[in-house]
């Protein structure tokens, strides 16, 4: 059988790709991804109609797909993360369907369960051979840790790898096999390697960044948790990034090693893998090049599928191992539910990623964010969407103090005890709106334009349309 | 305590916002150098706003106006002095007399607003040669409660080069520093202007308290643990002023008129010291026994 093909046409007409089909995409190249857009323009050429995509993220690169949206070549959008163009038209009502958000953990738990059912998975291969050996980590567009891919691959009915290398049989090492690959496609190029490097993980120098990393890595610190073999994640952007730097001299003078550190990994992670910090990195997906250098040179640099990652499974997953994550916040009300999916005015900025999936998980959940943005307070009577319930989150850290959720009594005594500056909830909000005044809600239209599904498949909250 | 003090440009919003969450002992709200000539109103409003509104969590707030000799200084002072900060920081002060002048206007705005005449105390800012050879005059004059050394200004009114080592500087430091101990006053060091060197500015901060500074001023958030640092007891600082009074002690018990611990006589200043170093631990909540 020949899987090779010569162009992206060829294979996805031997595929059978025909209207009303699900089809799938992974984000290892995040802003500098060309297969989504080379996908849907192929299929666009071809006539078909009515697709819903079922794409891990979709960033700014993506923006022709709001032409592919208009002209009904996508009718459904399915994804964890919707960012920059396509996300402002969306909030705007340009799908007729509501875009329906998973978390990472329980998108890859749905297709596994065969809640999703994806017809052709489109996965963007740095290398390839032309068997459908698979893997991310060489190439002109090395992105590293392929894990968002594996169940696409093992669960949709037909895998198109797209590959820019096309190298001898048999490719070394392989992240997804021969065996649940059905085509190759090769093609010019498949993304910009500049494109994976987020803006969002080099190291800040914003001073309020930096006092509310140091709290974060103080109250980790103060929990108890900070024993021999823990472990931690960090995300990538501002004060969560930079709470990697504090953790150092904290691990030293307590002597210890983290058995992992795990989630999205940036240089800053490896960093701490080379310097003997951390004993293994369990990555899902490359933040930066230094994590794509990492995961294809050091064997303690290990590349997990999505649903080892994140999944609430029977069976458990990594985040239920994991001791403390540290993670963002759009803004947070007073019963500690975080909102990642919309800004200030409702429309829709982000998504989960595997926000809510770490917060559920990990035995201590920090949210770190400044106390307010621009005019903004960080802290609402009522969060604009929930994209993480306050019943997984223990602790909102601000570069003014911390707020415990008042289920973690224990928390709060020991972070009163390292002399770190514990305020209520809503004491941190006075002091927000003291400044900011408060704000008028976001006014919204009637329409549903996103759907928030929770890791367990029940949904969560709603998105309107903005006006 | 005086420890560090951070310099925040009066004229930026964001940074007023977040003036006191960098551990600064204080907060010197700058008027002068860091506000551009036709930025000089804005900043008096955005100052006076902030204070107001922020009612800083800061043990020391400062704030920085311009020279005498301008045509800003009184409208400085007039924003300045109703704000009760902790120190009111004049800058390029050459002679005690330009302090009682400054002084005098001072008073008459406190009589206006109804604060206490003479309540207001200064830290006068000595960046010319000339307020360096002024120091001890400067010093003695009426609501002086501390010196700060300037020495950007200073090294280029000495036609010197400012460097790392800070040589040139040598003589200033401890004029001022002398001048401040002789009237019973505070000595604030010079801040360290390089803010992607944290080695450079540990020894520096090292260095300016082994002369007998109180505290060094900064121009960067990221300095402030480090000077912080620099400037507190450290934990075998805390244990040898513990053993000193321990020695005192059991030298009284038993009658002993002169004591000695690890073969050095323990003579007053020794004790007065100790007694300084466990005060200050206490006031950073370090933990000392007894």
């Amino acid at each position: 059988m020949n899987k090779l093909k010569n162009s992206l046409r060829e294979a996805i007409e031997a595929a059978g790709l025909r209207s009303g089909m699900t089809i799938s995409f992974h984000h290892h190249l995040r802003n500098g991804d060309h297969v989504l857009n080379m996908v849907l323009e192929e299929a666009a050429r071809m006539g078909i109609r009515d697709l819903t995509l079922q794409a891990s993220s979709i960033f700014p690169v993506h923006a022709p797909l709001i032409g592919h949206i208009q002209s009904g070549v996508v009718t459904g959008i399915e994804t964890c993360y919707l960012s920059g163009p396509v996300a402002e038209a969306v909030s705007h009502g340009l799908l007729q369907k509501p875009v329906l958000f998973r978390s990472h953990g329980g998108r890859a738990a749905a297709i596994a369960e065969g809640r999703v059912h994806i017809d052709i998975a489109f996965i963007a291969a740095p290398s390839a051979d032309p068997a459908g050996n698979l893997n991310g980590v060489a190439g002109p567009a090395a992105c590293g840790s392929l894990g968002y891919a594996f169940a696409d691959a093992r669960c949709a009915d037909t895998v198109v790898a797209v590959t820019d290398n096309l190298v001898p049989y048999p490719l070394a090492p392989v992240s997804i096999d021969e065996t649940q690959v059905d085509y190759v496609a090769k093609v010019d190029c498949i993304g910009d390697p500049r494109g994976i490097v987020s803006g969002t993980t080099s190291m800040t120098r914003d001073p309020v960044a930096l006092r509310i990393a140091d709290y974060a890595a103080r109250a980790m610190a103060a929990s108890g948790l900070m024993r021999e073999g823990f472990s931690f994640q960090t995300g990538a952007g501002g004060a969560s990034l930079a709470v990697t730097e504090y953790l150092k001299p904290l691990m030293r003078e307590r002597g210890v090693t983290a058995d992992f550190g795990m989630g999205g990994i940036t240089g800053a992670m490896v960093e701490l893998l080379e310097k003997g910090y951390i004993r293994q990195l369990l990555d899902v997906q490359c933040f930066d090049l230094k994590a794509v250098q990492s995961i294809r040179d050091s064997p303690n640099h290990i590349e997990i599928p999505a649903i080892r990652y994140a999944a609430p499974i029977k069976r458990g997953s990594a985040v239920d191992r994991l001791n403390c994550v540290v993670l963002g916040a759009t803004e947070i009300d007073t019963d500690f539910n975080v909102n990642v999916h919309t800004d200030s005015s409702g429309g829709i900025i982000g998504g989960s990623g595997g926000h809510s999936d770490t917060a559920a998980g990990a035995a201590l959940t920090l949210i770190v964010a400044p106390l307010f943005r621009a005019r903004l307070p960080i802290v609402v009577d009522r969060a604009g969407c929930i994209s993480t319930p306050g019943s997984t989150v223990d602790a909102l850290v601000t570069q003014r103090g911390i707020a415990v959720h008042p289920r973690r009594a224990d928390l709060r005594e020991a972070l009163l005890r390292a002399h770190l500056p514990v305020y209520d909830i809503h004491d941190l909000q006075a002091m927000a709106t003291r400044v900011t005044g408060i704000p008028d809600a976001p006014r919204h239209g009637d329409r549903i334009v996103g759907l928030v599904e929770y890791r367990d498949g029940s949904v969560i909250d709603r998105i309107y349309q903005q006006l | 305590m005086l420890r560090s003090l951070l310099f925040i440009p009066g004229n930026n919003p964001a940074m007023l916002l977040n003036a006191d969450i960098h551990g600064a002992d204080g907060i010197i709200l700058d008027l002068e150098d860091a506000v551009a000539i036709d930025q000089k109103d804005a900043a008096r409003l955005l100052v006076r706003n902030a204070v107001r509104t922020m009612a800083y969590a800061t043990p020391n707030l400062v704030i920085r106006v311009n020279p005498l000799d301008t045509d800003f200084c009184r409208a400085d002072l007039e924003t300045a002095v109703p704000l009760r900060p902790a120190f009111i920081m004049p800058t390029k002060v050459g002679s005690a007399e330009e302090v009682e002048r400054l002084g005098a206007m001072i008073a008459q705005i406190e009589e206006a607003q109804g604060i206490p005449v003479g309540s207001t105390n200064l830290m006068p800012l000595l960046e010319t040669a000339r307020g360096i050879e002024s120091a001890y005059s400067i010093a003695c004059a009426p609501r002086v409660r501390a010196l700060l050394l300037g020495a950007e200004d200073y090294t280029a009114d000495l036609h010197a080069i400012r460097s790392k080592e800070s040589g040139e500087i040598a003589y200033a430091r401890g004029r001022v520093l002398n001048a401040a101990r002789a009237a019973g006053i505070e000595a604030i060091d010079t801040p360290f202007t390089d803010v992607n060197d944290p080695e450079g500015l540990r020894a520096d901060a090292a260095h300016a308290r082994a002369l007998g500074f109180t505290g060094k001023a900064s121009i960067s958030p990221r300095h402030i643990d480090d000077i912080n640092r620099a400037f507190s007891p450290s934990e075998s600082e805390v244990r040898y002023a513990q053993e000193v009074l321990l020695t005192i002690e059991e030298g009284r018990r038993l009658g002993k008129g002169a004591v000695s611990l690890r073969g050095k006589m323990i003579d007053k200043p020794i004790v007065d010291r100790a007694r300084q170093t466990l005060e200050t631990a206490r006031a950073l909540g370090m933990e000392v026994e007894g």
